[in-house]
């Protein structure tokens, strides 16, 4: 049964399954466990990181491809929901409408981006994604009559969606079953829908076709497999998920913009996410994202304390100026890129075989 | 087998010039607008040159040059502020001497970091693309926020020294004394660089090099040494195209360096990976057509220079100059 839904990628290390679990239930139970706004925010941005990271993990970790324009997808599927939303009524077909617009919008252009720069090598496909990547941001940003520009897009979600839509009219077990907590799900559900068939993906054959290419590219050409053709295919898979990421982030925010969607810091964080929780391995974009998440919204707070701390010494207070939490993650993501290639998952996975 | 010369993007340069003036049809403007387009033309291939090189000598794609640029644009507003009372008086040789030591500071500064970075940094990944591409983008967050560690968040202002401000108006024709400024020195870079290349024992060994490493080594000289050399050179010239490119704008910030990276990405695959010509090439290309189209219609201004290397690309799909690479 674990096999069959985990398509027999098991964690693999006791570490690591615990943590799994410890997230999963944590998660699956976050309206009830947390109370107030703010916790079920940031579960449901680990929801949709974990999809982001674990969709960017099938290009890095799985195809050996660095593409810079993974948030150019998760911006196309939250603006096309955005719009869809804005324009139409706000109903379940106007979200259906927008997300196959955006998938669609997704898939030509991660097509043309692929055929036309996976040819070559992956420093060309990584400059040309980050070129065009940065355009389309500055092209989001130009267009404000269709994307609201800098403003980005608030948008009505459908009744059943909306904060003030209650199912029950007595709290369960605590929590008030309203819209917040049926978008919460939703969001849960799709994300770990998504997740599971990933890692389905990963663990085909088409995925072990993935691998040889990443280990080495000419040998699998020369066993017969056109890579062009596999990377491309896996660069769209990619780039679908990665929409529908944004489609259900854009759900929850009730809000599409530019600071939320295409921005290159975000870009930035999926890398960060998917290096240190480990490369090639799934598992790791789920523990990269919650790491990364949790320490972006509370990791603040402890370098306040401690730079507070340290206050009267010489430049030891701006590195720990709460705005700084970057620097850190940055310094650990260089020592993971050198000393733990695969990561945190590497590490626990390498721990469980001796 | 002394490859020969190709005309063919040299001219394409010179058509869209007379395009450019074609489609705007006053003269004087089109004189400003091309000013302007080889000013930024020279500044990008100031900046870009090094990180092309060091692509065609190694097989190294820094994804943190633009860190040098922006290094070298914060050096250089520390500089001018130092010496504010020189950059602000009226006498030329005063100015020129603030421009000059705040141009050195941003070479020094920018080719020790260089240093530091290749032996730190690329060293431990050579000939791994995708970790080279992940520890310089992890270089480039970390090293993004040192530099709001050492000059706060804020805006910097970079002022240009005093009597570069302002134009030359020869009849209707206004020129900005600095752009005159930044193509006379872009200009005499490409020249030495020309020279360096061409005539010298070192240059020869690069242009071997981005030949053919192998048979360069199997000669008995030792490449890694002379990257070494490139790879500061380039940095310390993005630190120069840096403090220029700061004064260009007047203000300095931390994203200096991303949004210089995107164009340079572009200039150098329109060049061909590993060609300075090419990059000399590109770099105008760019510069030109983004004043140009900046002119004739500001909505699609922003696209134009990813619209220009799709063409290109069509056109040759490996560059204007393509590297001959096993």
């Amino acid at each position: 049964m674990t096999d069959l839904i985990l398509s027999g990628d098991r964690p693999r290390s006791r570490v690591l399954s615990a943590m799994l679990v410890l997230i999963f239930v944590a998660l699956a139970l976050a309206p009830f466990l947390f109370s107030g706004t703010r916790p079920l925010d940031v579960a449901s941005r680990i929801c949709v990181f974990v999809l982001l990271a674990a969709s960017y993990d099938l290009l890095l970790g799985y195809t050996g491809i660095v593409s810079f324009a993974h948030t150019m997808f998760f911006g196309i599927g939250g603006y096309g929901v955005a719009i869809a939303l804005s324009r139409l009524d706000a109903g379940w077909s106007a979200i259906a409408l927008g997300t196959a617009a955006a998938i669609a919008l997704s898939l030509a252009l991660s097509f043309l981006i692929g055929l036309f720069s996976l040819r070559v090598k992956a420093i060309f496909f990584a400059m040309i994604t980050l070129a065009v990547a940065s355009f389309f941001a500055i092209l989001a940003s130009q267009l404000s009559s269709a994307t609201g520009g800098e403003d980005g897009i608030t948008f009505k979600v459908p009744e059943v969606l909306r904060p003030a839509f209650r199912l029950l009219d007595e709290p369960l077990l605590g929590a008030v079953v309203g819209g917040r907590l049926i978008t919460y799900y939703l969001v849960f559900g799709v994300s770990l829908a998504l997740f599971l068939a990933l890692l389905r993906v990963v663990n085909s054959p088409f995925g072990r076709v993935l691998l040889a290419i990443r280990e080495n590219d000419f040998r699998a050409e020369a066993l017969g497999y056109r890579t062009v053709i596999y990377r491309t295919i896996a660069n769209c898979l990619g780039a679908l998920v990665a929409t529908l990421a944004g489609a259900l982030y854009a759900l929850w925010l009730r809000y599409t913009g530019p600071n939320t969607t295409l921005d290159f810091s975000i870009m930035v964080d999926i890398l960060l996410m998917v290096v240190i929780g480990g490369m090639g391995t799934m598992y790791g974009a789920v523990i990269g994202a919650t790491i990364f998440v949790v320490a972006q919204n509370y990791l603040q707070e402890g370098m306040k304390a401690l730079s507070e701390a340290v206050k009267g010494v010489p430049l030891l207070p701006d590195l720990f100026h709460p705005d700084r939490w970057l620097l850190w993650l940055g310094l650990l993501f260089v020592l993971s890129v050198y000393y733990f290639p695969f990561g945190i998952v590497g590490q626990l996975r390498a721990r469980a075989r001796k | 087998m002394t490859p020969r010369a190709d005309w063919i993007p040299p001219a394409l340069l010179l058509a869209i010039a007379l395009a450019g003036l074609a489609l705007i049809g006053n003269p004087s403007t089109w004189v400003t607008l091309t000013v302007a387009g080889l000013a930024m033309g020279l500044l990008i291939f100031t900046m870009s040159s090094g990180l092309t090189l060091v692509f065609g000598l190694m097989d190294v794609m820094n994804f943190a040059h633009g860190l040098f640029i922006a290094v070298g644009a914060y050096v250089a507003a520390s500089v001018m502020k130092l010496f504010s009372a020189a950059a602000g008086s009226e006498s030329f040789l005063a100015n020129v001497g603030a421009l000059a030591a705040a141009m050195l500071a941003a070479i020094v500064i920018a080719g020790l970091l260089g240093l530091f970075f290749e032996r730190v940094i690329i060293k431990p990944v050579y000939g791994q693309h995708l970790k080279q591409i992940l520890i310089t983008t992890g270089g480039l967050i970390v090293a993004e926020q040192l530099i709001h560690v050492l000059w706060g968040p804020d805006l910097l202002p970079l002022p240009r020294p005093s009597t570069l401000r302002g134009s030359f108006l020869i009849g209707d024709m206004a020129i900005e004394k600095y752009r005159l400024v930044a193509v006379v020195l872009g200009l005499a870079i490409f020249g030495a660089m020309m020279v360096v290349l061409n005539r010298t024992r070192i240059g020869l060994l690069i242009r071997a090099g981005v030949e053919n490493k192998e048979m360069v080594e199997a000669m008995g000289y030792r490449i890694r040494r002379l990257f070494v050399g490139v790879f500061v050179a380039g940095s310390a010239l993005a630190g120069l195209g840096g403090a220029l490119w700061g004064m260009y704008q007047e203000s300095v910030t931390v994203a200096i360096g991303a949004q210089m990276m995107v164009l340079i990405f572009i200039v150098i695959i329109i060049g061909g990976l590993g060609s300075v010509g090419g990059c000399f090439v590109g770099a105008l290309l760019v510069g030109l057509v983004a004043n140009y189209v900046g002119y004739l219609s500001p909505k699609i201004a922003l696209g134009s220079n990813i619209l220009l290397m799709v063409l290109v690309l069509l056109w040759r799909p490996q560059g204007l100059y393509p590297m001959n690479r096993q």
